[in-house]
């Protein structure tokens, strides 16, 4: 894999330190195992929870029979609904949308397979696995509701967080009537799982009606008032560590049933106790990606442009909450069309509740709407990148609102270069490597929106010229640590090495939540105007001052660089903070802030990261195994603070692209709901050999508008496009379209077969 | 998982004495077993550790010009030793198509050839399984079975042997060194195995407390050495199971096949050799039609255990692929993928 952290335009520059390729700051601690993950605490007395999961998919527990794991040597106790006290708040209230219904062991109900309905808590893990494998249950058992064939369909109330399920503009019908040709791409996408490398899981320890949770989280400043609610305490009264996550992609930004008995069982118990889940019991209670059946059809003008479009999205979620993936918005805000309609219909499964994981409902979506592009164009005859730019959008073709910024023609150009897409031959099937492999090349668009939280941030600056910048914020692994703490810096005018930075536990000003792709704008602009207010204050300070060379300066811009406060249109014009802080015998300055998007752009403008993946696929003519060969993404996301950090995250989501493509498939047991590959040898994500060469470009881009710093996120929209592109590659390769993902030797062959008869 | 005792045998009398007491098993690179164990699949109550015994990791070459492998040399060294990697190329590209580089490393030569199905509905205690425990229905039948048998099979059970090494070691009429209660005996990789019946769960020839020794490949094989693939098919680039797979080996004499060996993996509950389509290739001409024809007689009484009909057609197609690969030569260097469709060349596709 190539990595030319790139030299970083003027414009990306803050102070010395962003826009710089920093290698990350936890480095060290994390290839040394210093690094300390919630299950890495062993606090004194600590006892281990195991709970056990539901057989069935649907029904009621009749009896649990525990007695056999109470005598098992070590166990201390079994909670069941029975002997569990119930929770302050009920886990079926909803109080925000960021809530999810959880199984507590507050009823007998059994709503997915995996969900827990016992917890044995032992002096040991050991005993407390064996303990839960002794426990056995006696079921009522209803039949399951696994797939769109057998779930039950409604039509939702919202889709993602809180959009709408159904959105039109311009007169679909009259747009059609004008139309000279259509296609409709039609496919199925799967279930699929989170799977961080680290699973969930929690160490709590009560003191009294205070409580410590150690617990991998994306959402400190969600999840601490979210615990105290459930527990019956005063959010002062929950302390939240989450330093490090072994991966989040979503699936951490919520509070989940078995963190909460972890929690429950240290209460009941007086005692600390750890609950960490296995691997397959990642497979039910903390969410999922939603299965979806999509059609999107395009109807063309005689030009071959886009005239309308209409994308329509069976989506799944599970019979007791109401979490859909977005899928079918996908398509609203990336290519011109006159008209256009997206809408869902929810469709219940018997499986846990899905969430939101990287790159909610663009991911799915787009995975489609690109394959549907491909088509449009080879009806057209015309090349696909020359297709996708007959229909640009200038404008956000779902609003009419311009872009904040939007650099994807200068991604198309500079992926298209770098990839080699310049030699393509318009039609499938002619292209075969040296070793008479199928190889093609293939396209798609990736975006994704830039939201913003209101996250807030402290700073700090001593006499001794030592600086302190915190926030809540959580690094998944994505590289918080590094990025944010450059912007801190930088509104400090500190060097990274003499700030003092800590973020990642719920003791600290509230960095929002890390997800959306938006925790680097949020949490970054919240320290940058932390600092800025520290160096706000010193500099009217300093030019209060007779005896600093800045007096007087005070409607002069000054800047705060390398730990010196000069003025921009004379930088030998300045001191050290140190000098003016101890003249003034200050101690120290404290600054708050916040980051910040203008009200009046959010109205005006719509802001997303754009990209262009290319992707060269081989596959075998007789066998159809395919492999990806070659990636390569061109991303414009605004102001780029760390392009190494950056890169990382888009070659990251450019391999699970690969994935969502070729491998991901949660299989439920159609008969019993159970998951029948929930383990890693069977759900497959890509390995090394997988993904031979993948690139990440940065293209430069100047978003004055996205929020004060222009900065975007890059953390989800490598997925977005990708999926596309490797299915388009496929065709390209083969001449065949499968009607699901992942993509499947099988299929392919069946396809193939169906061809030639 | 459930509480056992560990016992280190020194010797493989101790080994076998020990393991003749029921509920006891060998634990080798524990890389099966333990997962199993996890699972609560298996809960043994004694586990027979047989590392340390001495002489079980040797490679060493017979009077008779055969190879003969310990039980526990780890699948890593096998497949990098030199006399191995010359003479029976085929089994160490099978031996590093399985699984990934860390699993060799601890897996052994016995472990492999003893290693569990990886039906799922065998894995999951809450499913009914005949292999698990026989009477209890096999939930594979009417669930999820794309990858379950194709040849061999019955109701009782549909379940595939998932290892590569053992393919080729099929082909080549491979042997097993068994040290029991009763003393020493041999038994080829093909008798080893024992497919299902009616009310009948596949499984081995062993019996309790029966040790494999040793690992004896014939002086015969090496004549294959210049032509011998294995060729696996499978959903990712690598550590993945086969979907199929085949061992295929020939000797080549003026354009005519004058002897084949041929296996099927991934197809059945045992390793499959393919014996009709090696009695039609012998004496036919090296082309591809003769693979044909051969590649429907290995599969002419295969018959789709569920929703798996398309592996039936993988079978032949990746036999056919393994034979012109090992038409084409066996390749001076191990290939970077090994055993992978996209390790053959140009000529074999
Ligand atoms: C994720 C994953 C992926 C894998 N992928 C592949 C793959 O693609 N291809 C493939 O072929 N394999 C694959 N494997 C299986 C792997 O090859 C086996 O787990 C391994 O070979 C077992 O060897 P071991 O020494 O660890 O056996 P153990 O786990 O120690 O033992 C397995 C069984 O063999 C018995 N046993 C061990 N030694 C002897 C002996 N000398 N005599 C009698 N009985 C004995 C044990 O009692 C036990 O029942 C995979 C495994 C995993 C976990
Ligand atoms: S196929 Fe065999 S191993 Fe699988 S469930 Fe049926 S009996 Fe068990």
């Amino acid at each position: 894999m190539t990595d030319k952290p790139m030299v970083a335009a003027h414009h990306v520059r803050l102070g010395s330190n962003a826009g710089q390729p920093m290698t990350r700051r936890d480095g060290l601690a994390k290839v040394t195992g210093t690094a300390t993950y919630a299950a890495d605490n062993r606090p004194d007395g600590l006892l281990h929870a195991v709970y056990v999961e539901a057989g069935i998919a649907r029904g009621r527990v009749n009896a649990l029979e525990i007695e056999a794991a109470l005598k098992h040597p070590g166990v201390v106790h079994v909670m069941t609904p029975d002997n569990t006290p119930a929770l302050s708040q009920n886990p079926d209230e909803k109080t925000t949308p960021f809530t999810a219904r959880i199984d507590v062991l507050q009823h007998d109900k059994v709503r997915y397979a995996g969900q827990p309905v016992a917890v044995v808590i032992a002096e040991t893990l050991e005993a407390a696995q064996e303990g839960a494998r002794l426990v056995t249950a006696d079921y009522e058992v209803e039949p399951a509701r696994i797939g769109f064939d057998n779930g039950e369909a409604f039509e939702p109330q919202a889709v993602g967080m809180s959009t709408p399920p159904v959105f039109s503009k311009g007169d679909l019908g009259s747009a059609r009537s004008e139309a000279a040709h259509s296609v409709s791409a039609e496919m199925e996408t799967p279930l699929q799982y989170h799977n961080a490398m680290e699973t969930h899981a929690v160490v709590a320890e009560w003191d009294g009606d205070r409580l410590t949770v150690d617990m991998p989280n994306q959402a400190i400043g969600l999840a601490k008032p979210g615990i105290a609610a459930y527990f019956g305490i005063p959010a002062e009264n929950v302390t939240l560590r989450s330093p490090y996550l072994g991966g989040g992609f979503g699936s951490k930004a919520v509070l989940f049933g078995p963190q909460m008995l972890g929690i429950l069982a240290a209460r009941e118990m007086k005692r600390p106790v750890k609950l960490a889940l296995r691997r397959d019991q990642m497979f039910g209670p903390v969410q999922h990606r939603s299965a979806t059946r999509q059609t999107v059809r395009y109807d063309l003008g005689r030009d071959y442009k886009f005239k309308a479009m209409e994308h329509q999205a069976d989506v799944s979620t599970s019979s007791f909450d109401d979490w859909l993936d977005g899928a079918a918005n996908a398509s609203l805000s990336v290519y011109a069309v006159e008209a256009m309609k997206a809408s869902h219909r929810g469709f219940r499964f018997d499986t846990g509740t899905p969430g939101a994981m990287r790159a909610p409902g663009i991911a799915t979506g787009s995975a489609v709407v690109e394959t549907a592009v491909d088509m449009a164009a080879e009806k057209a005859g015309m090349d696909p990148l020359e297709y996708r730019l007959l229909n640009y959008a200038d404008k956000d073709p779902s609003n009419g609102k311009p872009y904040s910024a939007k650099a994807l023609r200068e991604c198309y150009e500079e992926g298209a270069r770098a990839f080699g897409w310049k030699d393509r031959p318009l039609k499938p099937g002619l292209m075969r490597d040296s070793d008479g492999l199928l190889t093609g090349w293939g396209m798609g668009t990736s975006i994704f929106h830039a939201p913003f939280f209101p996250a807030k941030a402290r700073a700090l600056l001593r006499k001794d010229g030592s600086a302190r910048a915190e926030t809540s914020g959580a690094d998944m692994g994505q590289g918080a640590w590094t990025a944010l703490w450059q912007m801190a810096a930088d509104g400090l005018g500190v060097a990274a090495d003499d700030l003092d930075f800590d973020i990642g536990h719920s003791d600290l000003p509230d960095g929002s939540i890390a997800g959306g792709s938006a925790h680097t704008a949020s949490a970054g602009g919240a320290l940058f105007a932390a600092g800025n207010d520290v160096i706000r204050q010193l500099a009217e300070i300093a030019t209060q001052d007779k005896e600093s060379p800045l007096f007087g300066a005070g409607n002069e811009r000054l800047v705060g660089d390398g730990g010196r406060l000069f003025k921009a249109s004379d930088p030998n014009v300045g001191e050290r903070y140190t000098d003016i802080l101890q003249r003034a015998g200050i101690d120290e300055i404290e600054g708050k802030g916040r980051g910040n998007r203008d009200k009046a752009s959010t109205e005006t403008y719509a802001m997303f990261s754009h990209g262009a993946v290319f992707a060269e696929v081989k596959v075998d003519p007789d066998l159809y195994q395919i492999r990806v060969s070659r990636l390569v993404g061109a991303f414009a996301a605004g102001r780029i603070i760390n392009p190494r950090l950056a890169k990382s995250q888009l070659t990251g989501g450019m391999i699970w692209g690969v994935s969502f493509a070729l491998h991901e498939e949660g299989i439920h047991d159609k008969r019993t709901g159970r998951p029948v590959n929930n383990d890693f040898a069977g759900y497959h994500i890509p390995v090394l050999a997988d993904v031979p060469h993948v690139e990440a470009l940065l293209v430069d881009e100047e978003d004055p508008h996205v929020n004060d710093l222009g900065v975007k996120g890059v953390g989800e929209i490598g997925i977005t496009g990708t999926v596309g592109a490797i299915a388009n590659a496929v065709w390209h390769a083969t001449g065949l379209r499968t009607a699901r993902y992942p993509i499947k030797i099988e299929d392919l062959l069946e396809r193939s077969i169906a061809r030639k008869t | 998982m459930k509480t056992f005792d560990y016992q280190r045998a020194e010797s493989v009398e101790t080994a076998v004495k020990a393991a003749s007491e029921p509920g006891s098993v060998f634990y080798a690179g524990g890389t099966n077993l333990l997962d199993l164990m996890k699972a609560g699949v298996r809960q043994p109550d004694r586990l027979i550790d047989i590392t340390r015994i001495e002489g079980l990791d040797r490679i060493e070459t017979g009077k008779d010009g055969s190879l003969r492998i310990g039980a526990m040399v780890r699948n890593s060294d096998m497949a990098r030793h030199p006399t191995l990697l010359a003479e029976y190329p085929a089994v160490a590209e099978a031996l590093l198509a399985g699984a990934s580089a860390q699993l060799r490393n601890a897996a052994t030569v016995g472990g492999n050839l003893m290693q569990q199905t990886r039906c799922s509905y065998f894995y999951d205690r809450h499913s009914a399984c005949n292999l698990r425990e026989m009477g209890q229905g096999c939930d594979a039948l009417d669930g999820e079975n794309g990858k379950h048998a194709v040849l061999g099979w019955t109701k009782t059970c549909i379940a595939v042997h998932p290892s590569d090494f053992c393919v080729p070691l099929a082909a080549l009429g491979a042997e097993v060194e068994v040290t029991g209660p009763d003393g020493h005996r041999r038994l080829t990789i093909d008798d080893l195995y024992t497919l299902p019946g009616e009310g009948q769960a596949p499984g081995t020839a062993l019996r309790d407390g029966d040790l494999i020794t040793a690992l004896i490949l014939p002086s015969g094989g090496k004549r294959f050495a210049a032509r011998a693939r294995y060729m696996k098919l499978r959903d990712r680039t690598s550590y993945a199971f086969a979907i199929v797979s085949a061992a295929a080996m020939l000797q080549i004499g003026d354009g005519r096949i004058k002897d084949a060996r041929l296996a099927l993996g991934g197809v059945a509950a045992k390793p499959w050799r393919a014996t009709k389509a090696e009695a039609v290739l012998n004496g036919a001409e090296a082309s591809e039609a003769s693979y044909r024809k051969a590649a429907d007689a290995a599969l002419a009484d295969a018959a789709p255990s569920g929703d798996n009909a398309h592996k039936i057609e993988l079978a032949k197609r990746i036999l056919i692929r393994a034979l012109k690969s090992a038409a084409a030569g066996t390749p001076p260097k191990m290939p970077a993928l090994p055993g992978s469709v996209f390790a053959a060349g140009k000529e074999a596709r």
